[in-house]
């Protein structure tokens, strides 16, 4: 069973649409409150299942247009039962369909092999939970940033398919700046920061 | 009333029951949502209610699935971390350790202290969100959009 909830109204062109999966309930309103403050609009689920039976990667085809349902960021919880937020992440970066979707990862859980996984599987961000308003505005403030760059790279008939290759190379700004340290333990260069430059960059350490 | 409101708030904070992420929800709130950190605090207390009883079913088998225990405890710590309970976290922290080092007594025990805490929370929220439902709802500073 998919346990959608949707917030309907008009999605303009800047609005971010977001799908944010997490098995706890009270995570569930939290997220999706702090999203409805960051004028996103919002899909809550409570499972990896259904978020990929919403994102019609289950075997079931949408029942509405791909184009209204276009999800500009998926948040998921790690530690979920049945589909963990990291089997997550490998799926929908192993779809030709949904894998330019940026994805992000949290958790309340501070673990180095864990969030250098999922930066390697391709998710943006890994956030440690709890989360703050904070931590949505400058997600989307990225996002958004990226979503415009990838039309100016679109429109120049750009050949490379990677979601922000190019991007990556020229926006080390923004990550930084989007990174905080709560609740890190890091060493301080960060591990991907050392390989190959098309790898997203884990959080960075700075000091609250 | 309003004074009432926030003093009893810094007592909960000086005594540890609540943490910063208690204000940063209750700043979530305006107008159109003057009681969504009440909305949230009883979703937890209902999502609680199921995690004690699987928590103290699991404590009466021989030998204890610790594993089994510690995933509980995660969930209870997740969502006491996300609005702010402090001791309940504290404990659920300690429980978990206890878990790990596979202390039977220790976990017993504090589970105890848990649900200590968890009620004494409970009943001190009570009174903090029936006085905040009367003062009214708070003129909250701008957000940035």
């Amino acid at each position: 069973m998919v346990l959608v909830k949707k917030q309907r109204s008009n999605c303009s062109s800047n609005e971010l649409h977001v799908l944010a999966v997490d098995d706890s309930f009270v995570d569930r309103k939290v997220v999706e409150r702090l999203l409805k403050i960051s004028s996103c609009k919002v899909t809550v689920v409570e499972s990896g299942r259904s978020a990929l039976q919403f994102l019609g990667l289950d075997g079931e085809t949408s029942c509405v247009g791909f184009d209204e349902l276009k999800v500009n960021l998926i948040m998921t919880d790690y530690s979920m039962p049945g589909m963990t937020g990291y089997e997550l992440l490998k799926k929908i970066k192993g779809s030709s369909k949904l894998r330019e979707i940026p994805v992000v990862v949290m958790s309340s859980e501070n673990i180095m092999t864990r969030i250098d996984s999922c930066i390697e599987e391709g998710a943006e961000e890994f956030l440690v939970k709890p989360l703050k308003l904070s931590d949505v505005e400058r997600l989307k403030d990225f996002i958004l940033k990226g979503d415009d760059k990838n039309r100016k790279n679109n429109n120049s008939n750009s050949l490379s398919r990677k979601r922000k290759s190019q991007d990556d190379l020229v926006l080390p700004m923004p990550m930084a700046t989007l990174c905080s340290a709560r609740n890190h333990d890091f060493p301080s260069q960060p591990k991907s920061m050392l390989d190959q430059p098309l790898q997203k960059q884990p959080r960075l350490v700075q000091t609250d | 009333m309003q004074k009432q409101l926030a003093k009893m708030k810094q007592s909960l904070f000086d005594q540890g029951y609540l943490d910063e992420q208690f204000i940063q929800l209750e700043d979530l709130q305006d107008d159109a949502n003057p009681n969504f950190v009440e909305e949230v605090v009883t979703l937890y207390y209902r999502d609680s209610v199921r995690l004690v009883q699987n928590i103290e079913q699991a404590l009466e088998k021989n030998p204890l699935d610790f594993s089994k225990l510690e995933g509980y405890m995660h969930q209870f710590k997740g969502s006491s971390s996300s609005f702010g309970a402090k001791k309940v976290k504290t404990e659920c922290t300690q429980f978990r350790e206890y878990c790990r080092a596979g202390n039977a007594e220790g976990c017993k025990r504090t589970f105890q202290e848990l649900k200590k805490e968890y009620a004494t929370l409970k009943k001190k929220l009570e009174v903090y969100f029936q006085l905040a439902r009367q003062a009214g709802p708070v003129e909250k500073a701008c957000r940035p959009k």
